[in-house]
């Protein structure tokens, strides 16, 4: 069992006016149910505009401070809108559900293994 | 009988693709699998010359790797993870427990369609098939698509860790997969046939060497899927294309056009075979844009001269192909038989629609249907243009030998350029 993340690409600025988000939100569900049914899911969740981001910088020698700025990492015309983490055994099966969230949105989507098998992070509940 | 070295590398070449496939099923990765049979082939090198060649080298090879892994684990291990490992060695080979797959079940076939994987870009897709299921060795792979071998190294190294860490599974794709995937792994052998036949860039026109071994991988993908006709259409196109080599290039080198072949230089064996194929394939009527192209080819070749060719049906052809495959390339060859059928002009209006600029095959067809209509400045310019264009030796000194016939007879014929 291996972990993905799936990362949402969306461009800069509001939604385009004639985009349905509700129709865009039923159809993502319809994924994430999906998702579950085959005991995958792990967690998702759109993120807000990336002008609320605060990026940090801090050298590893415990002494300077933290450089804070205002706005994201990187300037692109593209950033981080959305995520998904799941769980599967099937690299295809992620890729067939990572082209279903393609297509829901509309927007390019990257999916990317985390290092190593089984759960990456701390997951107190599995304990 | 004595078994040279010659021998060896051929069962090496032959046999490396099934016997890292197995192992790769045994062991679950890609390194240990091939570390383990190129370690078989070397105590091969040192015991065949000794004890002769075993009566069936690619089982020898298997065994004497798995063995050799084991110990290698052994060796290398840890504790825990010998036991684990230890465990996939000696499970049963027979696939229980695992999930339903495809109907195939020859190893190399999940060899093949786990290097074509559409997650890894088409150059990794083509080192990996090529190493892997063809046995060349990285430097060979280097060579043949002239990058340093450090690069291709890299990309090898790349691809496989893409494939642990990622998870690319060794499998089959199920059936509603099939199309599209098998679609990927034809590309990537037509891909090394091509370059095999043209090279982009070099001294020498082809590199006969990769053309074969594309050929020699057609061959077993029909063998693994002889119910896929664009297998087969594949493969048929391959061998038509490969039969015409030994008049393509003249003493000297330099490019023959089709037009201009001695067609008694074909190869006849190819030719029968390539035709077989055709036939065979469009029985089953599921003509798809290989089988078409190899049938297109095949009209080609039943004509005993250029004059003979029966361009009607090669239109027609063309047609077929361009409802499933409707790109500029498919329409540029096709108004090269227009030509042929309704003369040079109706041919050069075709050209114009097309956006294809900067694309040598196109100049070289303008070129050559402004020569036939006398228009010489003109076609000068085109075939300048389109060695200009070409990195291939052979190919642009021939592009610029036209290019210099056109200009004197614009000269003669007192045209200004």
């Amino acid at each position: 069992m291996k972990t993905y993340l799936i990362s949402l690409f969306s461009p800069d600025g509001p939604p385009p006016e004639d985009l349905d988000l509700t129709t865009v939100m039923a159809d993502l569900e319809v994924v994430n149910a999906d998702i579950r049914a085959a005991g995958g899911w792990v967690f998702a969740g759109g993120l807000a505009d990336q002008a609320s981001a605060t990026t940090i910088r801090r050298p590893r020698d415990g002494v300077a401070d933290a450089v804070l700025t205002d706005g994201p990492f990187a300037e692109a015309k593209e950033h981080l809108g959305g995520l998904t983490i799941l769980r599967s055994d099937d690299y295809d099966v992620v890729l067939g559900w990572a082209e279903r969230i393609a297509g829901a949105t509309g927007l390019p989507v990257e999916v990317r293994p985390f290092q190593g098998d089984g759960d990456p992070g701390q997951a107190p509940t599995d304990q | 009988m004595t078994v040279s070295g010659a021998d060896i590398a051929r069962v090496f070449r032959a046999e490396h693709g099934r016997a890292v496939s197995v192992l790769i099923r045994a062991l679950g990765d890609i390194d240990l699998a091939e570390d383990a049979v190129q370690d078989a082939f070397t105590v091969a090198v040192e015991r065949w010359p000794r004890d002769g060649m075993p009566p069936s080298p690619a089982g020898w090879i298997i065994t004497t790797a798995r063995r050799r892994a084991i110990d290698r684990l052994r060796r290398e291990a840890t504790r825990e993870a010998r036991h684990t490992e230890a465990l996939a060695l000696h499970a049963p080979d027979d696939g229980s427990g695992l999930p339903e797959e495809g109907p195939v079940r020859d190893e190399r076939l999940r060899l093949v369609f786990t290097c074509c994987h559409p997650a890894l870009s088409r150059e990794a897709q083509i080192a990996l098939t090529l190493r892997l299921l063809g046995g060349l060795t990285t430097p060979e792979i280097a060579h043949a698509f002239l990058v340093p071998e450090s690069t291709m190294a890299q990309r090898i190294v790349r691809a496989k860790s893409k494939i642990r860490s990622a998870g690319i599974p060794y499998r089959v794709p199920r059936d509603e997969d099939l199309p599209a995937r098998l679609a990927s792994v034809l590309a990537v052998l037509y891909l090394v046939f091509t370059e095999g036949h043209t090279a982009t860039a070099g001294a020498d026109l082809g590199r006969p060497d990769l053309a074969a071994e594309a050929i020699r991988l057609a061959r077993v993908l029909v063998e693994l899927m002889p119910d896929e006709p664009e297998a087969a259409g594949l493969l048929a196109l391959m061998l038509l294309t490969e039969a015409r080599r030994p008049a393509r290039t003249d003493a000297a080198g330099e490019l023959v056009v089709l037009a201009e072949q001695d067609r008694s230089l074909w190869d006849r064996a190819l030719v029968d075979e390539g035709q077989a194929l055709v036939h065979r394939c469009l029985r089953r009527g599921a003509p798809g844009p290989y089988q078409l192209q190899a049938a297109i080819n095949a009209v080609h070749t039943d004509a005993r001269t250029a004059a003979e060719t029966d361009w009607s049906q090669v239109v027609a052809l063309y047609d077929h192909l361009l409802r499933l495959a409707p790109t500029d390339v498919v329409r540029l060859n096709r108004a090269v038989a227009v030509a042929e059928l309704d003369g040079p002009q109706a041919a050069l209006a075709l050209l114009d629609r097309l956006d294809l600029d900067g694309y040598v095959a196109l100049h070289v067809v303008r070129a050559e249907l402004l020569g036939r209509l006398a228009r010489w400045p003109e076609s000068a310019a085109e075939w300048d243009r389109a060695a200009g264009l070409s990195d291939n030796g052979p190919e642009s000194r021939h592009l610029l030998a036209r290019a210099a016939r056109a200009a004197g007879a614009a000269a003669r014929t007192g045209d200004r350029r």
